[in-house]
């Protein structure tokens, strides 16, 4: 079977990518195939990436409190090309007042601090598009 | 009669580690101190080597300065939030600024969307710098800011926020994190390639012996690198490895080693493993009194004595069940306040959700002055010290510590060994094996992989709304129309003009700021000159 396509992102000017590079290395163990986008990128060069590397999944770190801009921008561009069936995950801190609002725009999985890396790997397995055969 | 056994006692069956990963026996004895020379390697203390501390007096002298990180929003709102902790007791303020001016970008910058006034306090010109110290007399107390890569720039704002004041530069008294080496190595604000970062560095320490003397001019970080996932000892080693490039740049910029050491600080965080911590701190400052006067051959004992900042480990707070992080901030508070330092921020038990309540960030500073004035802690100096247990504990960290400057000093340099990712990859290795040992339960962490509740209670966040964006967007609007713009240009190339040379840009850059030009356009002008850093990504 193909390999599930995961990049991991970190969107905005944050730095803080300790949660990034652990899940990025925890997928990977985990038999997926991970492109790790590295920092500051754009909603654009996140999509741009995800349609690059034929991606399955995206994970976005955000630790700054900027998730309700970079959120729906990722969204809607993803929509516009085509890429609707992609799974998209959010790590990071989020408070519980946004969490329904981030599903709302099709955001499938939200992880806060704590969150097992074993859980994310389920997650992401179970609610994945099927891949298809080459 | 039964005959009494002989099996010895069992123990459970847990690995009996450090948070490091760092194998603990059950006993410790004079046998494992038996190395120990008391006159070599403690001193007493305010002697060399200072493992005891840098005080003759410890803390009976004075109690360490409480100084709680703030900001967020509009400078108003964090102007306010100072005058509440300096009238509910605390003695120094430390600014937190939002990411776009930790980034060098003004909030109308792309990059800014969503982040303005989010994680700290958005400043863009000197009027923020204005609004932010309103009240607040700068030549009466001592403020702290933590910023790296524009620390020139905002540096040059808040001493001509003095100026306005009338105080005179000689008398502030303060500091600038000014830390670039650990923002390559763990937190990643950085904006410029390494070697013109650590001019700008030179540049202020040669600026601040001349003109602001009592200042400190830069804050060696082994916090964000133990936040990044770093073991203890790779913090001890990366921060004391980064103080040592600071100070070689400094003596190969044409400086006398004794005219800028004094002023260089730390900051180091205070984690979660009691014991370790404390051994730590001492261990610090030991191998920076070595340093300094062996490899340095510094001859001012001021230029030996390592003073520190702490902070308790904001990565160890939980979003489960928060009120917990009271006690582990707690804990970790009087780790430090054993361990001797100078300043504390304790960290509220809120920050794994969003920045702190009012009522948070009062009860963080309430710890501190309970351990101060209510656990006798204080009476004492260095109470761990003679201990069989700490002192090996000091002594091994202090022998990591050197075999990582070794592989470091072969590699050219902490610079050079950035550029080869090696403190990154360093990190990156201890964090993964840290998550992986909290997946199988080696190491418990309550309310997280153990004593789970479900329904939990929500509790009260701060939540910062988007009036901050669009106050400051306005603002700058009305500041580009306003300001005298032929000024601004004429200041902005001056400053690019020494950057291309080897002037000291601190001069270039207050005529920028008394001119009024934006953070954004100061570093934008280093940009066009010096180019930006981009890592190469590794996990």
């Amino acid at each position: 079977m193909n390999k599930i396509r995961v990049v991991i992102a970190k969107p905005g000017l944050d730095g803080h990518d300790r949660g990034a590079k652990v899940i990025a290395r925890a997928l990977r163990d985990a038999g997926m195939e991970v492109i790790y986008t590295g920092l500051r990128q754009t909603p654009e060069q996140i999509v741009g990436a995800a349609l690059q590397e034929d991606a399955d999944v995206v994970g976005m770190s955000i630790l700054s409190g900027a998730h309700m801009h970079i959120c729906p921008r990722v969204m809607e561009l993803l929509k516009e090309k085509g890429l609707d069936d992609v799974l998209v995950v959010v790590g990071g801190i989020i408070p519980d007042v946004d969490i329904p609002k981030l599903q709302e725009m099709g955001i499938r999985g939200i992880f806060l601090p704590g969150s097992p890396m074993q859980q994310i790997v389920d997650f992401i397995n179970q609610n994945v598009r099927p891949r298809a055969e080459v | 009669m039964k005959a009494l056994t002989t099996e010895p006692p069992r123990e459970r069956a847990v690995p009996f580690t450090t948070i490091s990963g760092r194998p603990i026996k059950a006993l410790y004895t004079a046998a494992d101190i038996a190395a120990l020379d008391p006159a070599r390697d403690l001193g007493g203390p305010g002697a060399f080597p200072y493992t005891r501390g840098i005080h003759p007096t410890g803390y009976r002298g004075k109690l360490w300065t409480m100084r709680q990180f703030a900001g967020f929003g509009t400078p108003e709102e964090t102007n306010q939030r100072f005058k509440d902790l300096l009238k509910a007791g605390g003695s120094g303020l430390s600014v937190a600024f939002d990411l776009p001016t930790l980034m060098g970008r003004d909030p109308d910058h792309e990059l800014s969307l969503g982040e303005v006034g989010k994680c700290g306090v958005s400043i863009v010109s000197l009027q923020d710098m204005e609004r932010l110290f309103d009240g607040i007399s700068l030549g009466a107390i001592t403020t702290s800011m933590t910023i790296n890569s524009p620390a020139p720039m905002v540096f040059a704002m808040y001493l001509a926020v003095a100026e306005q004041q009338g105080a005179d530069w000689k008398t502030l008294s303060g500091t600038i994190q000014n830390d670039i080496l650990k923002e390559f190595i763990a937190q990643k604000e950085y904006i410029f390639p390494p070697r013109q970062s650590m001019r700008l560095i030179t540049d202020i320490f040669a600026f601040c012996s001349k003109e602001v003397p009592k200042w400190n001019t830069i804050s060696v970080s082994g916090y964000h690198i133990r936040e990044a996932g770093s073991t203890s000892a790779q913090e001890l080693a990366f921060t004391l490895r980064d103080g040592i490039e600071y100070v070689q740049y400094g003596i190969d910029a044409g400086l006398d080693v004794d005219s800028f050491a004094p002023q260089i600080s730390f900051f180091f965080n205070s984690h979660s493993d009691f014991f370790e911590e404390i051994a730590k701190f001492r261990a610090a400052r030991k191998l920076w009194a070595e340093v300094m006067r062996d490899r340095f051959k510094a001859k001012n004992e001021r230029s030996w004595k390592l003073r520190f900042h702490t902070q308790t480990a904001g990565v160890s707070l939980t979003a489960q069940q928060p009120y917990n992080n009271v006690v582990r901030t707690a804990l970790q508070a009087l780790a430090a306040v054993l361990g001797g330092t100078q300043s504390l921020h304790t960290n509220s038990l809120d920050e794994a959700l969003a920045l702190p309540t009012a009522e948070a960030a009062t009860l963080a500073l309430r710890t501190q002055q309970i351990i101060a004035h209510e656990s006798g802690v204080t009476n004492v100096v260095d109470p761990f010290g003679g201990s069989y247990f700490l002192e090996r504990l000091t002594l091994d960290m202090e022998r990591e510590a050197k075999q990582y400057f070794d592989i470091i000093d072969r590699m050219g340099g902490m610079v050079e060994a950035i550029e080869q990712g090696f403190p990154q990859k360093e990190i990156a290795e201890a964090s993964y094996r840290f998550q992986q040992s909290v997946e199988a339960r080696e190491k418990i962490i309550v309310g997280v992989n153990g004593y789970v509740q479900e329904d939990e209670a929500p509790i009260p966040i701060l939540y910062i709304d988007e009036t901050t964006a669009e106050r400051q967007l306005a603002r700058l609007e009305t500041l580009r129309k306003t300001r005298d713009n032929v000024k601004v240009r004429a200041a902005l190339a001056a400053l690019e003009e020494t950057a291309r040379g080897t002037g000291n840009t601190m001069y270039p850059l207050m005529d920028c700021v008394r001119a009024y030009a934006t953070v954004g356009e100061m570093c934008d002008a280093l940009r066009d000159v010096w180019g930006e850093y981009e890592e190469v990504p590794l996990i």
